[in-house]
Protein backbone atom coordinates (compact mmCIF):
# COMPACT_ATOMS: atom_id res chain seq x y z
CA UNK A 1 0.00 0.00 0.00
CA UNK A 2 1.39 3.28 -1.30
CA UNK A 3 0.09 6.84 0.96
CA UNK A 4 0.82 9.62 -0.59
CA UNK A 5 1.17 12.51 1.63
CA UNK A 6 0.12 15.95 -0.58
CA UNK A 7 -1.47 19.32 0.26
CA UNK A 8 -1.90 21.81 -2.35
CA UNK A 9 -0.21 25.15 -0.81
CA UNK A 10 3.10 24.96 0.45
CA UNK A 11 3.96 24.83 4.09
CA UNK A 12 0.71 23.25 5.27
CA UNK A 13 2.62 20.08 7.08
CA UNK A 14 3.06 17.56 4.63
CA UNK A 15 6.26 16.91 6.68
CA UNK A 16 4.93 16.71 9.84
CA UNK A 17 2.13 14.53 8.88
CA UNK A 18 4.13 12.20 6.83
CA UNK A 19 7.34 11.44 8.86
CA UNK A 20 5.29 11.44 12.19
CA UNK A 21 3.21 9.21 10.99
CA UNK A 22 5.98 7.01 9.54
CA UNK A 23 7.09 6.95 13.32
CA UNK A 24 3.90 6.42 14.90
CA UNK A 25 3.29 3.13 12.77
CA UNK A 26 4.53 -0.20 14.47
CA UNK A 27 5.18 -1.68 11.33
CA UNK A 28 8.35 -1.77 8.39
CA UNK A 29 7.57 0.79 6.32
CA UNK A 30 9.27 2.63 3.52
CA UNK A 31 9.32 6.27 3.41
CA UNK A 32 10.01 8.48 0.35
CA UNK A 33 10.57 12.19 -0.06
CA UNK A 34 9.48 12.96 -3.18
CA UNK A 35 10.02 16.85 -3.16
CA UNK A 36 13.12 16.75 -4.64
CA UNK A 37 13.33 20.43 -5.21
CA UNK A 38 14.31 20.71 -2.05
CA UNK A 39 13.66 17.20 0.50
CA UNK A 40 13.39 17.29 4.55
CA UNK A 41 12.09 14.52 5.71
CA UNK A 42 15.73 13.59 6.41
CA UNK A 43 16.17 16.50 8.88
CA UNK A 44 13.60 14.79 10.96
CA UNK A 45 14.16 11.25 10.21
CA UNK A 46 17.91 11.14 10.11
CA UNK A 47 18.47 8.01 8.86
CA UNK A 48 22.21 7.01 8.02
CA UNK A 49 22.61 7.15 4.03
CA UNK A 50 23.73 3.95 3.12
CA UNK A 51 23.91 4.48 -0.94
CA UNK A 52 23.89 7.43 -3.69
CA UNK A 53 23.13 7.33 -7.18
CA UNK A 54 23.46 9.63 -9.87
CA UNK A 55 20.54 9.44 -12.15
CA UNK A 56 20.33 10.63 -16.05
CA UNK A 57 16.90 10.98 -18.42
CA UNK A 58 17.52 10.30 -22.11
CA UNK A 59 18.46 13.48 -24.27
CA UNK A 60 18.98 13.44 -28.24
CA UNK A 61 22.14 13.49 -29.73
CA UNK A 62 22.87 14.37 -33.23
CA UNK A 63 24.66 12.42 -35.63
CA UNK A 64 25.48 15.22 -38.53
CA UNK A 65 27.19 12.69 -41.03
CA UNK A 66 23.35 10.41 -41.27
CA UNK A 67 21.61 13.41 -40.63
CA UNK A 68 19.88 15.03 -44.12
CA UNK A 69 17.89 18.69 -42.39
CA UNK A 70 14.11 16.42 -43.33
CA UNK A 71 13.80 18.52 -39.48
CA UNK A 72 11.04 15.83 -38.86
CA UNK A 73 12.87 15.68 -35.34
CA UNK A 74 12.08 19.58 -35.53
CA UNK A 75 8.81 18.95 -36.30
CA UNK A 76 7.51 16.35 -33.44
CA UNK A 77 9.23 18.31 -30.59
CA UNK A 78 7.07 19.99 -28.69
CA UNK A 79 9.65 21.73 -26.93
CA UNK A 80 11.76 23.19 -29.37
CA UNK A 81 14.31 20.87 -27.66
CA UNK A 82 15.83 19.72 -31.16
CA UNK A 83 16.03 22.89 -34.42
CA UNK A 84 17.26 22.57 -37.80
CA UNK A 85 18.43 25.51 -38.94
CA UNK A 86 20.03 25.77 -42.53
CA UNK A 87 22.74 22.65 -42.10
CA UNK A 88 23.06 22.83 -38.70
CA UNK A 89 20.51 20.69 -35.95
CA UNK A 90 20.44 22.39 -32.70
CA UNK A 91 19.99 20.18 -29.28
CA UNK A 92 18.65 22.28 -26.11
CA UNK A 93 18.77 19.26 -23.93
CA UNK A 94 17.43 21.39 -20.67
CA UNK A 95 14.12 21.53 -22.74
CA UNK A 96 13.48 17.90 -23.73
CA UNK A 97 10.89 15.89 -22.00
CA UNK A 98 12.98 12.67 -23.02
CA UNK A 99 9.87 11.44 -24.79
CA UNK A 100 12.09 9.96 -27.20
CA UNK A 101 10.08 11.38 -30.70
CA UNK A 102 12.88 12.41 -32.26
CA UNK A 103 14.48 9.17 -32.31
CA UNK A 104 11.45 7.68 -33.70
CA UNK A 105 10.36 9.67 -36.01
CA UNK A 106 14.52 9.83 -37.75
CA UNK A 107 14.77 8.53 -41.01
CA UNK A 108 18.28 8.40 -41.14
CA UNK A 109 18.60 6.74 -37.60
CA UNK A 110 21.12 9.69 -36.78
CA UNK A 111 19.73 10.56 -33.27
CA UNK A 112 21.01 8.52 -30.58
CA UNK A 113 20.53 9.05 -26.71
CA UNK A 114 22.75 10.51 -24.39
CA UNK A 115 21.90 11.72 -20.80
CA UNK A 116 21.13 14.99 -19.14
CA UNK A 117 22.41 14.58 -15.37
CA UNK A 118 18.86 15.10 -12.96
CA UNK A 119 20.23 14.78 -9.74
CA UNK A 120 20.83 12.09 -7.28
CA UNK A 121 18.90 9.72 -5.22
CA UNK A 122 19.95 8.42 -1.60
CA UNK A 123 18.82 5.16 -0.11
CA UNK A 124 19.39 4.71 3.80
CA UNK A 125 17.80 3.50 7.31
CA UNK A 126 16.54 4.52 10.31
CA UNK A 127 14.96 2.19 13.05
CA UNK A 128 12.36 0.30 11.20
CA UNK A 129 11.72 2.67 7.64
CA UNK A 130 13.36 2.02 4.39
CA UNK A 131 14.45 5.74 3.53
CA UNK A 132 15.26 7.47 -0.14
CA UNK A 133 14.77 10.76 -1.08
CA UNK A 134 15.66 12.53 -4.50
CA UNK A 135 17.61 15.81 -4.56
CA UNK A 136 17.64 17.50 -7.84
CA UNK A 137 20.61 18.82 -9.76
CA UNK A 138 20.83 22.80 -8.92
CA UNK A 139 19.85 24.04 -12.47
CA UNK A 140 17.55 21.50 -13.45
CA UNK A 141 13.88 22.58 -13.99
CA UNK A 142 12.29 19.03 -14.41
CA UNK A 143 11.60 16.99 -11.07
CA UNK A 144 9.03 14.43 -12.52
CA UNK A 145 11.40 12.24 -14.26
CA UNK A 146 13.69 12.19 -10.77
CA UNK A 147 10.41 11.65 -8.47
CA UNK A 148 9.70 8.65 -10.86
CA UNK A 149 13.20 7.54 -10.30
CA UNK A 150 12.55 7.85 -6.50
CA UNK A 151 9.15 5.60 -6.85
CA UNK A 152 11.16 2.70 -8.50
CA UNK A 153 12.86 2.71 -5.00
CA UNK A 154 10.43 0.35 -3.78
CA UNK A 155 8.00 -2.34 -4.24
CA UNK A 156 4.44 -1.10 -4.73
CA UNK A 157 3.01 -3.86 -2.70
CA UNK A 158 5.24 -2.99 0.33
CA UNK A 159 4.49 0.15 3.05
CA UNK A 160 5.39 3.17 1.52
CA UNK A 161 4.50 6.50 3.04
CA UNK A 162 5.46 9.32 -0.01
CA UNK A 163 6.25 13.43 1.12
CA UNK A 164 5.14 14.63 -1.83
CA UNK A 165 6.07 18.17 -3.27
CA UNK A 166 3.24 20.91 -2.78
CA UNK A 167 1.14 22.42 -5.64
CA UNK A 168 -1.03 20.18 -8.17
CA UNK A 169 1.27 20.34 -11.18
CA UNK A 170 3.15 17.51 -12.82
CA UNK A 171 5.55 17.17 -10.00
CA UNK A 172 2.64 16.33 -7.43
CA UNK A 173 1.04 14.05 -10.36
CA UNK A 174 4.39 12.19 -10.55
CA UNK A 175 4.38 11.50 -6.64
CA UNK A 176 0.58 10.40 -6.73
CA UNK A 177 -0.17 8.77 -9.85
CA UNK A 178 -0.73 5.06 -9.04
CA UNK A 179 -0.76 5.05 -5.40
CA UNK A 180 -3.37 3.42 -2.88
CA UNK A 181 -4.52 7.05 -0.87
CA UNK A 182 -3.88 10.63 -1.03
CA UNK A 183 -3.94 12.38 2.59
CA UNK A 184 -4.03 15.85 1.77
CA UNK A 185 -2.82 17.95 4.64
CA UNK A 186 -4.54 21.56 4.91
CA UNK A 187 -4.50 24.48 6.92
CA UNK A 188 -8.40 26.76 7.98
CA UNK A 189 -7.53 29.85 5.63
CA UNK A 190 -8.33 31.23 2.74
CA UNK A 191 -5.11 30.24 1.23
CA UNK A 192 -5.34 26.45 2.06
CA UNK A 193 -8.66 25.72 1.03
CA UNK A 194 -7.77 27.49 -2.47
CA UNK A 195 -5.46 25.27 -2.89
CA UNK A 196 -6.89 22.83 -1.77
CA UNK A 197 -9.65 22.76 -4.05
CA UNK A 198 -7.38 22.34 -7.05
CA UNK A 199 -5.42 19.49 -4.83
CA UNK A 200 -8.88 17.52 -4.31
CA UNK A 201 -9.67 18.49 -8.30
CA UNK A 202 -6.34 16.70 -8.94
CA UNK A 203 -6.88 13.54 -6.80
CA UNK A 204 -10.53 12.92 -8.20
CA UNK A 205 -9.53 13.01 -11.82
CA UNK A 206 -6.70 10.30 -10.65
CA UNK A 207 -9.67 8.11 -9.26
CA UNK A 208 -7.67 8.36 -5.84
CA UNK A 209 -9.27 8.20 -2.33
CA UNK A 210 -8.66 10.50 -0.50
CA UNK A 211 -8.61 12.17 3.41
CA UNK A 212 -7.62 15.01 4.90
CA UNK A 213 -5.59 16.35 7.97
CA UNK A 214 -6.46 20.07 9.35
CA UNK A 215 -3.43 21.54 10.61
CA UNK A 216 -3.35 24.72 13.04
CA UNK A 217 -6.80 23.66 13.27
CA UNK A 218 -7.97 26.13 15.78
CA UNK A 219 -7.09 29.25 13.25
CA UNK A 220 -8.73 30.60 10.51
CA UNK A 221 -12.34 30.30 9.90
CA UNK A 222 -14.45 26.93 9.10
CA UNK A 223 -14.68 27.07 5.80
CA UNK A 224 -12.57 24.34 5.50
CA UNK A 225 -14.77 22.02 7.53
CA UNK A 226 -17.74 22.83 5.26
CA UNK A 227 -15.49 21.80 2.01
CA UNK A 228 -14.61 19.25 3.55
CA UNK A 229 -18.52 18.36 4.29
CA UNK A 230 -19.79 18.82 1.15
CA UNK A 231 -17.02 16.95 -1.11
CA UNK A 232 -17.60 13.76 1.71
CA UNK A 233 -13.59 14.14 2.88
CA UNK A 234 -13.15 12.57 5.70
CA UNK A 235 -11.34 14.48 8.46
CA UNK A 236 -8.94 11.99 9.80
CA UNK A 237 -6.89 14.07 12.25
CA UNK A 238 -6.49 17.85 13.50
CA UNK A 239 -3.19 19.20 14.74
CA UNK A 240 -3.65 22.36 16.64
CA UNK A 241 -1.36 25.39 16.57
CA UNK A 242 0.50 24.56 19.45
CA UNK A 243 3.76 26.60 20.46
CA UNK A 244 5.23 23.72 21.31
CA UNK A 245 4.84 21.35 18.19
CA UNK A 246 6.37 24.57 16.34
CA UNK A 247 9.29 24.34 19.03
CA UNK A 248 9.65 20.83 18.21
CA UNK A 249 9.65 21.25 14.60
CA UNK A 250 12.43 24.45 14.52
CA UNK A 251 14.56 22.06 16.60
CA UNK A 252 14.04 18.91 13.99
CA UNK A 253 12.71 17.08 16.27
CA UNK A 254 9.28 15.10 15.83
CA UNK A 255 5.63 15.17 17.90
CA UNK A 256 5.82 11.45 18.12
CA UNK A 257 9.48 11.48 19.70
CA UNK A 258 8.53 14.49 21.80
CA UNK A 259 4.97 14.81 22.31
CA UNK A 260 4.26 10.72 23.49
CA UNK A 261 0.74 11.87 23.13
CA UNK A 262 0.79 11.63 19.39
CA UNK A 263 2.03 8.56 18.91
CA UNK A 264 -1.82 6.55 19.45
CA UNK A 265 -3.32 10.20 17.05
CA UNK A 266 -1.08 9.60 13.97
CA UNK A 267 -1.27 5.45 14.60
CA UNK A 268 -5.22 6.16 14.25
CA UNK A 269 -4.55 7.94 11.38
CA UNK A 270 -2.51 5.10 9.51
CA UNK A 271 -5.62 2.56 11.02
CA UNK A 272 -8.17 5.07 9.28
CA UNK A 273 -6.44 5.20 5.58
CA UNK A 274 -5.70 1.23 5.77
CA UNK A 275 -9.63 0.69 6.81
CA UNK A 276 -10.75 3.37 3.89
CA UNK A 277 -8.37 1.05 0.95
CA UNK A 278 -9.58 -1.94 1.76
CA UNK A 279 -12.99 -1.14 2.22
CA UNK B 1 19.00 42.67 -48.47
CA UNK B 2 16.16 41.25 -46.22
CA UNK B 3 15.64 41.73 -42.37
CA UNK B 4 13.90 40.96 -39.80
CA UNK B 5 12.35 43.33 -37.36
CA UNK B 6 10.12 42.58 -34.01
CA UNK B 7 7.16 44.80 -34.33
CA UNK B 8 4.20 45.06 -31.77
CA UNK B 9 1.72 45.70 -35.35
CA UNK B 10 2.11 45.06 -38.84
CA UNK B 11 2.89 47.70 -40.81
CA UNK B 12 6.08 49.48 -41.07
CA UNK B 13 4.82 52.49 -38.24
CA UNK B 14 4.37 49.92 -35.89
CA UNK B 15 6.53 50.35 -32.60
CA UNK B 16 9.54 47.85 -32.26
CA UNK B 17 8.56 45.12 -29.99
CA UNK B 18 11.32 44.89 -27.73
CA UNK B 19 10.89 41.36 -26.98
CA UNK B 20 12.50 38.64 -29.71
CA UNK B 21 10.62 35.43 -29.32
CA UNK B 22 7.70 36.84 -28.15
CA UNK B 23 7.23 39.41 -30.38
CA UNK B 24 3.82 39.77 -31.46
CA UNK B 25 4.91 40.51 -34.69
CA UNK B 26 8.44 39.57 -36.72
CA UNK B 27 8.52 41.73 -39.74
CA UNK B 28 10.43 40.57 -42.72
CA UNK B 29 11.42 43.85 -45.18
CA UNK B 30 13.69 44.02 -48.08
CA UNK B 31 15.40 47.06 -47.29
CA UNK B 32 15.97 48.05 -51.22
CA UNK B 33 11.84 47.82 -52.17
CA UNK B 34 10.76 48.48 -48.99
CA UNK B 35 8.19 45.05 -49.77
CA UNK B 36 7.83 43.78 -46.34
CA UNK B 37 5.80 41.16 -44.98
CA UNK B 38 4.33 40.77 -41.55
CA UNK B 39 4.80 37.32 -39.69
CA UNK B 40 2.29 36.34 -36.93
CA UNK B 41 3.82 35.22 -34.00
CA UNK B 42 0.68 35.15 -31.63
CA UNK B 43 1.76 31.08 -31.39
CA UNK B 44 5.21 31.67 -30.11
CA UNK B 45 3.39 33.81 -27.28
CA UNK B 46 1.90 31.42 -26.05
CA UNK B 47 4.60 29.12 -26.14
CA UNK B 48 5.72 27.23 -22.79
CA UNK B 49 9.05 27.17 -23.89
CA UNK B 50 11.33 27.75 -26.38
CA UNK B 51 9.79 30.71 -28.01
CA UNK B 52 13.39 31.96 -28.82
CA UNK B 53 14.56 29.31 -30.61
CA UNK B 54 10.87 29.18 -32.84
CA UNK B 55 11.38 32.58 -34.03
CA UNK B 56 14.90 32.08 -35.06
CA UNK B 57 14.55 29.50 -36.77
CA UNK B 58 11.86 31.20 -38.93
CA UNK B 59 13.51 34.39 -39.64
CA UNK B 60 16.29 31.72 -40.94
CA UNK B 61 13.79 30.22 -42.61
CA UNK B 62 12.44 33.63 -44.34
CA UNK B 63 15.52 34.14 -45.85
CA UNK B 64 16.44 37.14 -43.34
CA UNK B 65 20.80 38.04 -43.16
CA UNK B 66 19.81 40.31 -39.83
CA UNK B 67 17.44 40.79 -36.93
CA UNK B 68 16.85 43.95 -35.62
CA UNK B 69 15.30 43.66 -32.18
CA UNK B 70 15.54 44.95 -28.46
CA UNK B 71 16.46 41.85 -26.80
CA UNK B 72 17.72 38.35 -27.42
CA UNK B 73 18.24 35.62 -24.94
CA UNK B 74 20.86 32.54 -25.13
CA UNK B 75 19.08 29.85 -26.88
CA UNK B 76 17.73 32.58 -29.15
CA UNK B 77 21.22 33.97 -30.01
CA UNK B 78 22.32 30.48 -30.29
CA UNK B 79 20.18 29.35 -32.56
CA UNK B 80 20.18 32.56 -35.08
CA UNK B 81 24.23 32.65 -34.33
CA UNK B 82 24.00 29.16 -35.72
CA UNK B 83 21.75 29.99 -38.92
CA UNK B 84 24.04 32.77 -40.00
CA UNK B 85 21.56 35.69 -39.55
CA UNK B 86 23.43 39.26 -37.35
CA UNK B 87 21.49 40.77 -34.41
CA UNK B 88 21.55 44.37 -33.90
CA UNK B 89 19.70 44.25 -30.35
CA UNK B 90 18.62 47.28 -28.11
CA UNK B 91 16.10 48.56 -31.17
CA UNK B 92 13.64 51.29 -30.23
CA UNK B 93 11.33 53.57 -31.78
CA UNK B 94 9.26 52.13 -35.15
CA UNK B 95 9.89 49.39 -38.02
CA UNK B 96 10.29 52.01 -40.74
CA UNK B 97 13.34 53.80 -38.52
CA UNK B 98 15.06 50.80 -37.59
CA UNK B 99 14.89 50.12 -41.36
CA UNK B 100 16.82 53.35 -41.98
CA UNK B 101 18.95 52.97 -39.43
CA UNK B 102 20.03 49.72 -40.88
CA UNK B 103 20.20 51.36 -44.74
CA UNK B 104 22.51 54.18 -43.24
CA UNK B 105 25.18 51.68 -41.74
CA UNK B 106 24.49 53.17 -37.88
CA UNK B 107 24.40 49.55 -36.37
CA UNK B 108 26.54 47.38 -34.22
CA UNK B 109 26.47 43.72 -34.22
CA UNK B 110 26.03 41.60 -31.18
CA UNK B 111 28.34 39.09 -30.24
CA UNK B 112 25.72 38.10 -27.44
CA UNK B 113 22.75 37.65 -25.80
CA UNK B 114 21.19 40.26 -24.25
CA UNK B 115 19.50 38.89 -21.36
CA UNK B 116 18.91 36.09 -19.63
CA UNK B 117 16.74 33.15 -20.71
CA UNK B 118 13.14 33.38 -19.16
CA UNK B 119 11.71 29.96 -17.15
Amino acid sequence: MIISVASGKGGTGKTTVSTNMALAIDRDVNFLDCDVEEPNAHLFLNPEIEKSELVDTPVPKVNMELCNQCRKCMDICRFNAITVVGEKVLVFPELCHSCGGCMLVCPEGAITETGRNLGIIEYGKTGHITFAHGKMRIGEAMSPPLIKEVRKAVNPEDLTIIDAPPGTSCPVIAAIHGVDFVLMVTEPTPFGLHDLKLAVEAVKLLGIPSGLVINRSDLGTRDVYEYAQEQKIPILLEIPFDRKIAETYSHGKTMVEEMPEWTDKFQKLFHDIEQIVES
Amino acid sequence: MKIAITAKGATLDSEVDPRFGRARYIIIVDTDSLAFEAVDNTENINAFKGAGIQAASMVSEKGAEVLLTGYCGPKAFQTINAAGVKVVSDISGTVAQAVEKMKSGDVTYTDNPNTDGHW
